[in-house]
């Protein structure tokens, strides 16, 4: 039974033109910032501002930062529910979807009121108030990172555990006498390469442009750079947006191609 | 050493330690969750039934009703609920056409991608491409103006508005929807059509009676999440419109910018306001999802 693809076709046209006339649009207005010809102008100016490259740096190692931490916090986890807490699972998985519960912006102010005092545990101060330097400052943005790539990490992972028989692989490595450590790191970590490869890209692509988090707590990243770029410039937006545009194509072109396209996620507006 | 002391000590470690030490491997993801996602929210909480002395009160839940606020909210809900409807809708359409309108397959792997990346292009980048787009200057609207003599802006539209927020935002919308609906009408099963055909079924009673009350939560509950992920953005609408739109989302942020509603507990109750709604719509989402999975796997 063959059905006409003429409605398929329409869709699929609209949808194609919806994507790509912006990026069009946009590549055609960064390429306009000498009058009269096409030029890399944009892209030259934009590229060579030493802020451009000072908050890019920062959201750069705030990204890594914040893959690190949520590989060491979430892979233990996930490992051990996988292999002795079964029953938690229902209850971690519920955790890991409260940050679409909690928008970015309620999730700053919240930890902006929380720890712009000191720290008290039955009226004792443990801690000083931690927006008071930029190291502790910095803790509390990857701290809320974390948090954000919270579900698509451990989805991540999750579906990575699920394709592997975990218990079997750790009785074996224990039944050879390895530890916990050595478990982890040279049998499960392995083993997860793909599902911690795209947890790790989709976190950075949402950790390099971040606005909300950067701006409240002041840090210099990338995010707040490009708002205030757009308020004084005209093209060199453009050719960041592209650029933008590119990293988060590269990022999810990797994951598609690592994971043959079988990503159970969910992805986030900002 | 052949056997590993962690392996001889649970052999012989009573129940109840092994039971503390079962707990011990999952203490730090807790320990990390209350930290920064439950204790910041439940400061909220309490903030919001605090008056600036520090005393109980519900003056600032009172307070949400203020003219100002409720058009914040219903401003927010709007953007969501139109977004969430029209981007559900082109989703739907695009993953039909994409799974069952007899595309040949590069187009579907071409979309999926399309849908994965746009999907998480949004915040500021996105906003440039639209101003760049159809903004006073933008390509598209200098397109219509040349050639058919349309000016946009002449008749109303204004990208820094509700119709130019909506326009934007189903940028990431839709791609959305193209994503989660995809694996469900592939769920779909060929013997449900055919033996629909079968009985004599019409395509339409095949849609009417069969498909669409299978998909149906599935479709609900991806608008609901789309609505979500509307409410909750922020960065997309302060790059666009520069604040000068009331979302709920601008509205906290220029509380916590300088005082605007000079009383930080009336901000912690908006905050308040958008968790709730938030919290709803999850709830919701989850409640559908699972009635989906009872025939989609």
């Amino acid at each position: 039974m063959k059905r006409s693809s003429f409605w398929g076709w329409l869709w699929v046209i609209v949808g194609a033109l919806y994507f790509l006339l912006p990026l069009y649009g946009t590549l055609d207005f960064s390429l306009r910032a000498k009058r009269g010809e096409l030029s890399l102008l944009a892209y030259e100016r934009a590229l060579t501002d030493p802020e451009f490259l000072r908050t890019f740096a920062f959201s750069f190692r705030m990204a890594v930062l914040t893959i690190l931490v949520s590989i060491l916090l979430i892979v233990p986890t996930a490992y051990w529910v996988h292999l002795r807490m079964r029953h938690l699972r229902p209850l971690v998985e519920f955790i890991t979807l409260l940050p679409f519960v909690v928008p970015a912006i309620v999730l700053v102010f919240g930890t902006i009121k929380l720890y712009s005092r000191p720290v008290t545990l039955l009226g004792i101060p443990i801690l000083p108030p931690l927006t008071n330097s930029t190291a502790s400052t910095d803790i509390l943005l990857i701290a809320g990172y974390t948090v954000l790539s919270l579900p698509y990490m451990y989805r991540a992972v999750d579906t990575g555990l699920r394709a592997i028989d975990v218990s079997t692989l750790t009785e074996a490595a224990q039944s050879l006498g390895a530890n916990w450590v050595t478990i982890l790191w040279r049998i499960i970590l392995p083993n997860l390469r793909t599902a911690l490869l795209s947890g790790a890209l989709i976190t950075f692509a949402t950790v390099i442009g971040e606005l909300t988090l950067a701006t409240f707590l002041a840090r210099p990243a990338f995010g707040p750079y490009l708002v205030l770029l757009g308020n004084h410039q005209a093209y060199e937006p453009s050719a960041l947006a592209i650029i933008s545009f590119a990293l988060t194509w590269a990022a999810m072109g990797v994951i598609q191609y690592v994971t043959h396209g079988n990503t159970g996620r969910i992805a986030g507006g900002r | 050493m052949t056997i590993s002391s962690v392996n001889q000590a649970q052999a012989t470690t009573p129940r109840s330690r092994s039971w503390l030490w079962n707990w011990l491997g999952v203490l730090p993801f807790f320990a990390f969750v209350i930290a920064f996602l439950v204790l910041p929210s439940t400061s909220l909480f309490v903030g919001s039934f605090q008056n600036s002395a520090g005393e109980f009160t519900f003056e600032n839940i009172r307070s949400l009703s203020e003219q100002n606020i409720v058009n914040a909210y219903w401003l927010s809900i709007r953007v969501s609920g139109v977004t969430a409807i029209a981007g559900g809708l082109l989703g739907f359409l695009l993953a039909y056409a994409i799974t069952l309108g007899n595309t040949p397959t590069w187009v579907r792997s071409a979309m999926t991608t399309f849908s994965g990346v746009a999907s998480n292009f949004a915040g500021v980048p996105l906003a440039f491409a639209f101003i760049a787009t159809v903004g006073r200057t933008g390509f598209v609207t200098a397109i219509l103006r040349d050639v058919t003599g349309f000016d946009l802006y002449r008749n109303g539209f204004n990208l820094y508005s509700f119709a130019g927020l909506t326009l934007t935002y189903m940028y990431f919308q839709f791609p959305l929807m193209v994503l989660i609906m995809t694996p469900a009408l592939d769920g779909l099963k060929r013997e449900w059509r055919e033996a629909s055909e079968n009985l004599g079924a019409t395509s339409v009673q095949y849609w009417r009676y069969i498909a669409l009350p299978v998909l149906l939560p599935s479709i609900l509950g991806t608008m609901i999440l789309l609505f979500g992920n509307a409410f909750s953005a922020y960065a997309t609408a302060l790059a666009l419109t520069g604040g000068r739109l009331n979302l709920v989302t601008i509205l906290i942020g220029a509380q916590m910018r300088g005082d605007v509603l000079h009383n930080p507990n009336l901000g912690y109750a908006l905050a308040l306001g958008m968790v709730v709604i938030m919290a709803f719509s999850i709830t919701l989402y989850t409640w559908l999802q699972r009635r989906t999975e009872r025939w989609l796997r």
